[in-house]
């Protein structure tokens, strides 16, 4: 299948091509132009692999070429990163580039000989992400032309570098492709690097003193997880003789005791590519770069490359040491972050935290590997991923909008701001309201969790479903307050608000599909994954599930209908008989008129990222580090 | 089938009935503890007709539909556990239901159903644990989240699961708004917040609100009887009765307790659901 090394090197090509082209609106049109073909590609993958009967495919064994490319491009992100790190004067993050880098190389160059394996597989899973990739991903490229444009028109201190910011974007794409479809653990190996590189470029496009240190902050603690994969890698080619990532599933499922330390090793790195705690911050370091390299990094990329692969090594890590291990950081990281998201009243940060805490559902999903968790783990994946980028983008054109983008500034913004504020009630509502996304994977993730007398992991869920909630909703309500204020003036560009549409629209069909989905696809997904054939959620809850959603749009919707035909008397609000007559003020003791401002709970000195960050990250370190000693110890 | 069919419909015809009356035995046992005569037991019913007949007033007009929301989520809630469908999923709508609730009082941006919105919130996060707790309680024992399969047990659930059912009675203070965790509404006379988050709900749209807390009170009694009730029917009167214990305890520490701060209410109730379902839980985990 062309297609497959097309989908690899055709978003690099327009890296290249974005970097030459300075004219912005030739760059613009391409970048158009790029998106679209991505999209196709991606559909011609689709049918390529349903025509096969939408069996796993196994391609490209003989790749001497393309394994010295490989070589070099390491090689040369190498550089790229010792480069930098000199630069900035970080010289020791190099290390954690130069060593894993040149021990790969030397397993590649001069280790034994490896069996011949096929360094591309398809299957159910790799399918998903690339749609993800290809559909979120181009559609976060169109929004960030009309973004861009406005960024740097308001942002005049900083270097119009959009030949950069772009050419990142799309080797960003490239790498992620490459990523989610090899199937030889050198390739991934690169495309992991290649992948904390260009958020590394992302973070740090502002060139301001916070955003270098935050990039730099994101560059080690990927860097190290880089570390970890590379030595699981070589530690496996040397025990076994292979590079094939599913021979290693396929053994740690057989027989988990004898590939303990790679997948351990590896389900370490993905760990600080999901930007699990400890190694949250460089997520929320994240949020200085623009909006658009945030939606990227949030939904469509990065932090699902550690998703995706923790779901492939889920059958070999059930049951095992490290599973409980995953399994408890993502619970415990769920709880935790949800808990400081309700601390926060910047909506980008609010968005930070929750993608954290939801990254941590996923990870504790895969930790416990079980059909039913994974099931739930995909689901929430898949409603993240639209969710988080609409979201993204919603609240940065909001800013663009209003100059705010703190949620106490968004209120009544259903009655000032009406098309961004219903996006953003959908994507909202989309991740957490019964029977969507969140609540769902939930049922899912508690009945397993309870299967599996995970104890801790029942608890992190219940409680952090709670705060969860809470959360989210008091955002909604912010939203829908009614307010006297002025309408805002929407100056969202026309591609920016096309991006936001498609999400919207994708979302309330994912919603409304979702039991569909579960049969035809992600119930095969597991059967590959499990070699099993019975269907993970019982019919009946399905059913129901579809008779929940449908009710839960409709009441709402006749309810409407019919309270807008209603006769009644409008009066004032109820503030003990000062309100001053518009809802908005009332008369304060010296007989002024006082603004009402209405502000929501925040409980910062409870749970404030001040309190709670620093002690999760020492728990969660000490947990990692204990059993990492133990799981190593017991397997030498 | 027509077995359930029936008792979905004993829910939605007799439901409001119950939870009114209850509501007048509420008040009248009340009185008696506070040296009051109380109003007859019919008092709420005679309370509701009045509110519909009074003039419709209103400070935003969403406020109707969210509370018709509400009430048909909170019925449809209903129906799934007394048609006997999933226990996990019927606590998860009604949590959306209680989103609806929420979006009701701060839609007014009125500064006293607003504090109220902001505290029923706080009061959802405190219960919802306790709440799903209960439901895994439930499949720990039976293995199934289905009501269907947890009344037909041999012996009375409440006898492995005492934790669990000591959690649920202490976050049913908070859903039946009885002090001390009445934060954000009280059906007492003397809240800090005039009346919380009902404070801007007049006529039909109080009407509204107060039959569906009677639907809300039903379930969750129902809830209560899950732990008694087994394949012998002598259990659904021990049932009754427990509800009844269960109900004048609630009105007991109404009328004994001062209301706390709303962090301490979050702090007791997660302490309580932690400790005394948590230890339940390990020592299910050890026995099996």
């Amino acid at each position: 299948m062309p297609v497959i090394p097309f989908l690899i090197i055709f978003p690099l090509v327009m890296a290249g091509l974005m970097f030459c082209v300075r004219v912005n609106k030739v760059r613009n049109a391409i970048a158009y132009v790029g998106a679209v073909v991505i999209m196709i590609a991606v559909g011609v993958l689709i049918v390529g692999w349903a025509a096969g009967g939408y069996r796993p495919i196994e391609l490209y064994v003989h790749t001497e070429i393309a394994d010295k490319v490989i070589l070099c491009a390491e090689l040369l992100l190498m550089v790229q990163v010792t480069f930098l790190s000199f630069k900035y004067k970080k010289y020791w993050v190099s290390i954690l580039s130069i060593v894993p880098t040149l021990a790969i190389a030397w397993l590649e160059l001069f280790g034994p000989e490896m069996q011949e394996i096929s360094h591309i597989y398809i299957d159910h899973l790799s399918i998903l992400m690339c749609i993800i990739i290809g559909v979120i991903g181009s559609l976060i490229v169109v929004y960030a032309v009309g973004y861009m444009h406005g960024y740097q028109h308001y942002h005049t201190n900083i270097g119009d570098r959009r030949y950069y910011f772009f050419m990142v974007l799309f080797a960003f794409l490239g790498a992620m492709f490459g990523f989610v479809l090899s199937d030889s653990l050198l390739w991934i190996d690169l495309f992991w690097e290649a992948t904390s590189v260009c958020s590394f470029l992302l973070i740090g496009y502002t060139r301001e003193p916070e955003a270098i240190k935050n990039s730099f902050r994101a560059l080690w603690m990927n860097l190290l997880g880089g570390t970890a994969l590379a030595i699981g890698i070589i530690y496996f080619a040397l025990t076994h003789g292979t590079v094939s990532l599913h021979d290693m599933v396929a053994l740690g499922a057989a027989r988990p005791g004898e590939v303990m330390i790679p997948v351990a090793l590896i389900a370490f790195a993905a760990l600080t590519k999901a930007a699990q705690l400890p190694f949250s911050t460089w997520l929320l370091g994240a949020m200085v770069a623009p909006t658009p390299s945030s939606a990227l990094l949030h939904s469509a990329t990065m932090v699902k490359a550690g998703i995706y692969i923790l779901f492939r090594l889920a059958p070999a890590m059930s049951g095992t040491t490290t599973g409980i291990m995953i399994s408890f950081i993502g619970g415990f990281t769920f709880l935790a972050a949800s808990i400081m998201a309700i601390a926060q009243s910047d909506g980008k940060k609010v968005l930070a935290m929750s993608t954290i805490s939801n990254l941590g559902l996923m990870v504790a999903c895969a930790g416990v590997g079980r059909p039913e968790t994974i099931w739930a783990g995909v689901f929430l994946m898949i409603f993240h991923a639209i969710s988080k980028s609409l979201l993204f983008q919603d609240v940065g054109a909001t800013e663009n909008s209003i100059h705010s983008r703190d949620i106490e500034n968004m209120h009544g913004l259903l009655y000032r701001l009406p098309r961004l504020a219903i996006f953003m009630f959908i994507g909202i509502a989309g991740m957490f309201l019964a029977p969507f996304g969140m609540l769902i994977s939930k049922w899912a993730a508690l009945k397993a969790s309870v299967d599996e007398n995970n104890i801790l992991l029942v608890f992190f869920i219940v409680f952090g479903s709670a705060t969860t909630s809470f959360y989210w909703t008091k955002w909604l309500g912010k939203i829908i307050a009614s307010t006297n204020e002025a309408p805002a003036k929407d100056i969202t560009k026309r591609n920016e608000m096309i991006s936001i549409t498609i999400h919207g629209v994708l979302m309330i069909a994912l919603c409304v599909l979702f039991p569909i989905l579960s049969k035809v696809y992600v119930g095969p997904l597991l059967r590959e994954m499990f070699a099993i054939s019975e269907q993970t959620l019982p019919t009946g809850t399905l059913d129901l599930l579809i008779v929940l959603v449908v009710f839960v749009f409709a009441v709402p919707f006749f309810a409407y209908l019919y309270s807008k035909k209603i006769r009644a008397n409008k009066k004032l609000s109820y503030m003990s008989g000062i309100n001053t007559g518009k809802n908005h003020a009332f008369t304060g003791s010296m007989g002024q008129n006082e603004k009402l401002v209405l502000s929501n709970y925040y409980f910062k000195n409870i749970c404030g990222i001040r309190k709670l960050m620093l002690p999760s990250q020492l728990i969660t370190a000490a947990v990692i580090t204990v059993m990492m000693i133990f799981i190593v110890g017991g397997a030498l | 089938m027509t077995a359930k069919f029936i008792s979905i419909m004993c829910y939605i015809l007799l439901a409001p009935f119950l939870g009114g009356l209850l509501e007048g035995l509420d008040r009248k046992i009340s009185a008696r503890m506070q040296g009051r005569v109380g109003p007859p037991i019919l008092q709420p019913f005679y309370d509701l007709v009045k509110l519909t007949k009074k003039q419709f007033i209103i400070v935003d007009r969403s406020q109707h539909f969210l509370l018709l929301s509400y009430m048909a989520l909170m019925i449809f809630t209903g129906c799934m556990f007394f048609g006997g469908t999933d226990l996990l999923m019927c606590f998860f709508v009604l949590s959306t239901a209680a989103v609806f609730l929420y979006f009701a009082a701060v839609i007014t941006s009125s500064p006293y159903t607003t504090i109220g919105g902001q505290r029923e919130l706080l009061q959802d996060m405190a219960y919802e644990p306790a709440l799903l707790l209960t439901a895994v309680g439930f499949y720990l024992v039976t293995g199934s989240f289905n009501v269907d399969t947890i009344i037909h047990t041999p012996y009375s659930l409440i006898a492995k699961l005492p934790g669990f059912f000591f959690a649920f009675v202490f976050i049913l203070t908070i859903k039946m708004r009885k002090s001390p965790f009445d934060e954000s509404a009280s059906h007492h006379a003397h809240q800090e917040l005039v009346k919380g988050i009902t404070t801007e709900m007049g006529g039909r749209n109080l009407a509204l609100y107060n039959v569906t807390e009677w639907y809300e009170t039903v379930l969750m009694l129902g809830v209560v009887a899950l732990f008694i009730i087994n394949e012998n029917p002598w259990s659904y009167l021990a049932a009754v009765l427990v509800i009844l214990l269960v109900y004048f305890f609630e009105i007991l520490v109404d009328n004994t307790c001062a209301r706390v701060k709303t962090t301490t209410m979050v702090k007791m109730t997660w302490i309580v659901t932690l400790l005394s379902a948590g230890v339940n839980f390990l020592v299910l985990m050890l026995v099996h």
